[in-house]
């Protein structure tokens, strides 16, 4: 079975993320940026395939700048076979559509049984793009899933409704997207780090796509404003009265 | 007016979702609502009566056999024909699993643009402007779609407000589905606990718990706090982490964002990760045995103590003004 991995950079969650004022596009230089946790667990539902199936290969692919190709190592070094690395200075804030029908145009030049992503980015937490995909290559999609069984064509899991769940299922070749339950993503170990250093990177420009710019509508941002800074409050240390001055202030606000 | 398409989603006990009510809402700030439905048959000509209370001049009706068996395909299906028939300037989704992939899908068919996660909308002329809280409301965007048909998935609970009641004309719709180009749902499991506690999302009060709760078995006294003041129940990445609550509990960068009249964050220290998840919130309290803790940067109430001691004290204060 042939595994691609849809990844992301992303900036870190644990730190500060910043728009940039005048293009409402997200500041790159402003945290670190790393590979998004979810992409993480989506690689690890390819590579715990990979594990228990001989002759699996898992590919991951990223749309992203330059830098992004430590995304791709850091996948590597869990232990991915290979990378594809579309990289095109006009990509620069994409949208969801745009970047669909990109991912979608270097998919096509690729054999594969599944695609794998996660259910929505840390940062643009759209949740739309694996879907897209699925439908410009005319496949079946489930997004969302909360479990992963996977076998020689086809895949099966669960996936929340507003009720409870549901279990579904589909035949290869699919696009499926899982949530942070799908699994617990594996550390690489230092064999894998070593090996990642050698393993292919094949980056695509969108000239060797075919592609020049988005074929339908576009999203785009009118206007970005930063919202002023909180400050503290009334701070006090618990004599034994905290309670009842809060219940006081709770009353005073009018919230009990 | 032009026409102003939402997807109503339907549950699979044949409910109307709890999205519907504020995408009817936002609809009506844009034009004439219409519902689009796809259901199994019979499930959704039962509830035209209730879209038209809620506001939807029209009901789009599409019942076929294969709504329950073919996976986010008939919603995506229904609402490509329904643009087709009734040229709208807008389709308002949720941001639900299901709408989404409907989203997604009716994007590429329509070659629209899609815009996500709005917490409200309005028109501009003949343009559809999404307004967005991004990063934990850190920031307020507006966006529009350019060069196709404007396609807004809504957050839930954000936009406020009804739409008039309406009596709505039913427009049955033939969608046939091709069930070969999608997942099948093979079963349902509605396992869902029966609750009377408010969801995270949308809720206007939340008591949510961290690392400072030390055990599973102590978040119950988040729990108690959040039932004598009819608050939902949440968490920090920390207390979820700990195995305290499931992953559903969680507040913050990588969870659900709240924005609540009143939020109380108990043994919660306040990272980043977190505060970026409730500090629009429009009061903050915060307990925690450390003075340091960041989250006192942003509460409008901080106390340094042992919430063993005081949150049981606060029941019991809230308890006696409520008699």
């Amino acid at each position: 079975m042939r595994i691609i991995a849809l990844i992301k950079q992303v900036p870190d969650t644990g730190g500060e993320r910043r728009l940039d004022l005048t293009t409402g596009l997200l500041d790159r230089d402003a945290s670190d940026k790393i590979i998004d946790e979810i992409n993480e667990r989506a690689l690890e539902v390819a590579l715990a395939y990979k594990d228990a199936n001989k002759g699996t290969e898992v590919v991951v692919m990223t749309m992203g700048p330059e830098d992004a190709t430590g995304t791709i190592r850091k996948a590597l070094s869990m232990g991915a076979d290979s990378g594809i690395h579309i990289a095109d200075a006009s990509l620069v804030g994409s949208d969801s559509a745009w970047s669909a029908e990109v991912l979608a145009a270097a998919l096509q030049r690729e054999q594969f049984d599944l695609v794998v992503a996660g259910n929505e980015s840390t940062d643009g937490r759209g949740g739309v793009v694996p879907i897209m995909i699925a439908e410009r290559l005319g496949l079946p999609a489930i997004g969302s899933l909360d479990s992963v069984e996977l076998s020689d064509g086809s895949v099966r899991g669960e996936r929340a409704t507003e009720s409870g769940s549901m279990t579904v299922s589909s035949a290869l070749p699919a696009v499926i997207s899982v949530t942070e339950r799908a699994a617990e993503p594996r550390f690489p170990n230092f064999k894998g780090i070593m090996t990642a250093k050698k393993k292919p990177i094949g980056v695509l420009s969108l000239s060797e796509l075919g592609l020049s710019e988005a074929s339908g509508g576009r999203s785009v941002v009118l206007s970005t404003q930063e919202r002023p800074a909180r400050t503290a409050g009334k701070k006090i240390v618990d004599d034994g009265s905290a309670a009842a001055q809060l219940a006081d202030f709770l009353a005073a606000e009018r919230l009990i | 007016m032009s026409n102003v398409l939402v997807l109503a989603e339907v549950t699979p006990t044949g409910e109307l979702s709890a999205t519907v009510p504020s995408l009817l809402a936002a609809a009506a700030k844009l034009g004439t609502p219409v519902a689009v439905v796809a259901t199994a048959p019979g499930v959704g000509s039962a509830l035209t009566e209730q879209l038209g209370s809620l506001g939807a001049q029209k009901v789009y009706l599409a019942e076929t056999d294969a709504a329950g068996s073919v996976l986010s395909g008939v919603a995506a299906d229904a609402l490509t024909s329904a643009v087709e028939a009734l040229q709208p300037s807008a389709v308002l989704l949720a941001g639900s699993i299901d709408g989404r992939e409907a989203a997604a899908r009716l994007a590429v068919r329509t070659n629209g643009g899609l815009v996500h996660d709005a917490v409200d909308v309005r028109a501009d002329g003949d343009k559809v402007v999404a307004t967005h809280s991004v990063f934990g409301g850190a920031y307020t965007v507006e966006s529009t779609v350019e060069g196709g048909l404007a396609i807004v998935t809504v957050r839930h609970g954000a936009v406020e407000g009804t739409a008039d009641a309406a009596t709505p004309e039913v427009v049955n719709a033939d969608v046939s589905v091709d069930a070969s180009k999608y997942a099948a749902i093979d079963s349902f499991n509605n396992v869902k606990a029966e609750t009377t506690r408010p969801e995270l999302l949308g809720a206007s009060k939340v008591v949510s718990g961290g690392r400072g709760l030390g055990s599973k078995e102590a978040f119950d006294l988040v729990e108690k706090l959040a039932d004598s003041l009819g608050a939902a129940v949440g968490a920090s990445r920390a207390a979820v982490d700990a195995g305290y609550v499931p992953q559903s509990y969680q507040v913050g960068q990588t969870g659900v964002s709240v924005s609540p009249q009143l939020y109380i964050a108990l043994g919660i220290s306040g990272a980043i990760q977190h505060r970026a998840g409730m500090q629009t919130a429009k009061t903050i309290v915060a307990i925690n045995k450390d003075g340091d803790a960041p989250i006192f940067e942003i509460a409008d109430f901080g106390i340094v103590g042992d919430i063993f001691t005081i949150v049981p004290q606060l029941v019991e204060a809230i308890e006696a003004r409520a008699k």
